[in-house]
């Protein structure tokens, strides 16, 4: 009996420390990975990298405007389409069941999380780059979209699953069509979390540079034009990384600080929206 | 034919001209049927869950429908405002007549039929991303009626019609899914009887709450039977005998027995019901 109690302790405290382990590695490199771009970019940050142009290699000063402003315009409009793709689909598959097609699609979105994102940026440079004639911000949209959709299908198609079905039979019951206790009843409740994964979806967009070579392509001046090349963050810290010149690297590091600052940022910014949301 | 069991023919009997009806409904002596099951049957795939049930509802009356576990009756009650049809799979052979119109007709809209015939759940469920307020209009809001003060005024009454004013009136904007259990059936109630439905199903409304609050209930349905037809589902058989008029048993999908409730609490028909009534079985 003794023993045997001792033996389970033991088994205890053997998976105790396992877990305490996993738990140890999975956070020191989370730590190291965010103290290592802190470090190395935070140093170099200052008001003109912000607001300012890129300038030729060589001199000093000059900043990544365009490829922040060009970031968030590109991700915004991929949003944009990628939104009510992802959702509309997700609620096909949920609210409509009886179609059969929900497995499939649902299968289909799995495969394409898994997708490379330089393949999608093939795809975006022949289904749009190709036939347009040029690069341009508006296929680097595409691309990220196309990046985003089945992100926020899974994630949305998951949170309506959470909506009980008592609440959907309520808003029947009162003689309420079914789109209207979808829009009215199911979206609502399920707002939270469709909005933690269109983040989600977002935040990943934001840090492809693979898909942006064959499509937004880069820029080294001011444009704000969707039908012209445009500068990106993630392009501009991989070129810049790659590149030759000591101060390139340096900004490569301070972009790649700027662009973890803006997805955490808002990440931390949903969070308080969404739990303001909750205290109503 | 005896009188205490219900069937067609008595049914037809007993069905008048709308107008008589409406005047019929103000003494209480007065015997109309508000709806009408003619030989109804549901499938699930090909488990036949609800067999041949003929069965009147009288206006302004509580039917309540008893029977073990799995016998039907809440299928049963399901397929008088066509709910049972969100159920994949499910299949539905017979009429059921409101006022005389087949609610299964063609050309019958389920969305308007449970505009008319509304339904109160097993488990309380208050829209959790409304206040008190909303969801007492939940059934004007969601499609799309936005007059605030007619709707203050529906939110007011319903909620004393649901025995609910006093304790809510000053937490009209917290969220429905802070009330008690048994308030938020109160309120789920109240959200029912808002749309002026012309009967209220009840699924085992109280199958969830205390005593206390199942006490509230019960005595709410004595109060809402002024205003509505209704037919409530109920497993146990103390409260069908407290809150009803009448009675159906029902076993394995066959409705066994149906009459006034006193008489079928007191001297059944029929060996099962009786065998059921007094715990033999179930």
């Amino acid at each position: 009996m003794n023993r045997h109690y001792r033996y389970r302790k033991f088994v205890e405290w053997a998976n105790w420390v396992g877990m305490l382990c996993c738990i140890s590695i999975t956070v020191f490199f989370l730590v190291a990975i965010l103290g290592y771009v802190i470090i190395n970019g935070a140093s170099s940050i200052n008001w003109d990298f912000l607001t300012a142009l890129p300038v030729p290699a060589g001199e000093s000063g000059g900043g990544i405007a365009n490829a922040l402003v060009g970031s968030l315009l590109i991700v915004i409009v991929a949003s944009v389409m990628a939104l009510p793709i992802g959702i509309g689909a997700a609620v096909f598959i949920n609210e409509f069941p009886s179609h059969g097609a929900g497995r499939s699609i649902r299968f289909l979105a799995e495969v394409l999380t898994g997708v490379p994102s330089i393949v999608v940026g093939l795809f975006a440079y022949s289904m749009v780059v190709k036939p347009w004639g040029g690069f341009s911000a508006f296929a680097g949209s595409v691309s990220y979209a196309f990046i985003m959709v089945p992100i926020i299908l899974i994630s949305a198609h998951e949170a309506l699953r959470l909506v009980p079905d008592s609440l959907r039979e309520a808003s029947l019951a009162l003689g309420v069509p079914k789109w209207r206790t979808i829009v009215g009843v199911v979206l609502p409740v399920s707002s939270r979390a469709l909005i933690t994964g269109v983040v989600l979806a977002t935040s990943r967009a934001l840090g492809e540079a693979a898909p942006m070579m064959f499509t937004a392509f880069g820029n080294s001046f001011w444009n704000l034009n969707m039908a012209k090349p445009m500068a990106t963050v993630p392009l501009l810290i991989y070129t810049y990384a790659t590149g030759p010149y000591e101060d390139w690297h340096r900004k490569a590091w301070a972009a790649s600080f700027v662009l973890l600052m803006v997805v955490l940022v808002t990440s931390v910014l949903t969070r308080a929206f969404l739990r303001g949301k909750s205290n109503e | 034919m005896n009188s205490e069991t219900y069937t067609m023919e008595d049914s037809f009997n007993s069905a008048q001209p709308v107008a008589v009806e409406k005047v019929a409904a103000a003494s209480p002596a007065a015997d109309t049927v508000r709806m009408r099951v003619e030989a109804l049957s549901v499938y699930y795939g090909k488990f036949h869950a609800v067999k041949q049930v003929n069965l009147s509802i009288r206006t302004n009356k509580a039917t309540a429908l008893i029977g073990p576990s799995g016998c039907g009756k809440s299928t049963f009650l399901r397929c008088l405002n066509r709910m049972h049809e969100l159920t994949p799979g499910a299949r539905v052979d017979g009429k059921v007549l409101l006022d005389d119109q087949d609610l299964y007709g063609p050309g019958i809209d389920p969305v308007d039929v449970r505009r008319r015939v509304g339904m109160v759940f097993q488990k309380p469920n208050p829209f959790p991303n409304m206040s008190v307020h909303d969801n007492v209009i939940a059934g004007f809001k969601l499609n799309g009626t936005r007059d605030r003060k007619v709707l203050d005024e529906v939110v007011e009454k319903n909620l004393r019609g649901a025995a609910l004013w006093d304790e809510v009136k000053d937490d009209l904007q917290k969220s429905g899914a802070s009330l008690s259990g048994g308030q938020q059936q109160r309120l789920c109630i109240a959200r029912a009887l808002a749309v002026n439905p012309e009967v209220l199903l009840m699924d085992e409304p109280c199958s969830a709450l205390d005593p206390i609050a199942t006490a509230k209930i019960e005595e709410l349905i004595h109060e809402l039977k002024e205003r509505v037809t209704i037919a409530i589902v109920t497993h146990n058989m103390q409260q069908a005998a407290r809150v009803s008029d009448y009675t159906g048993f029902f076993y394995l999908g066959e409705l066994v027995e149906f009459g006034e409730t006193g008489k079928l609490f007191t001297s059944p028909e029929k060996r099962q019901t009786e065998d059921y009534i007094t715990g033999r079985f179930g």
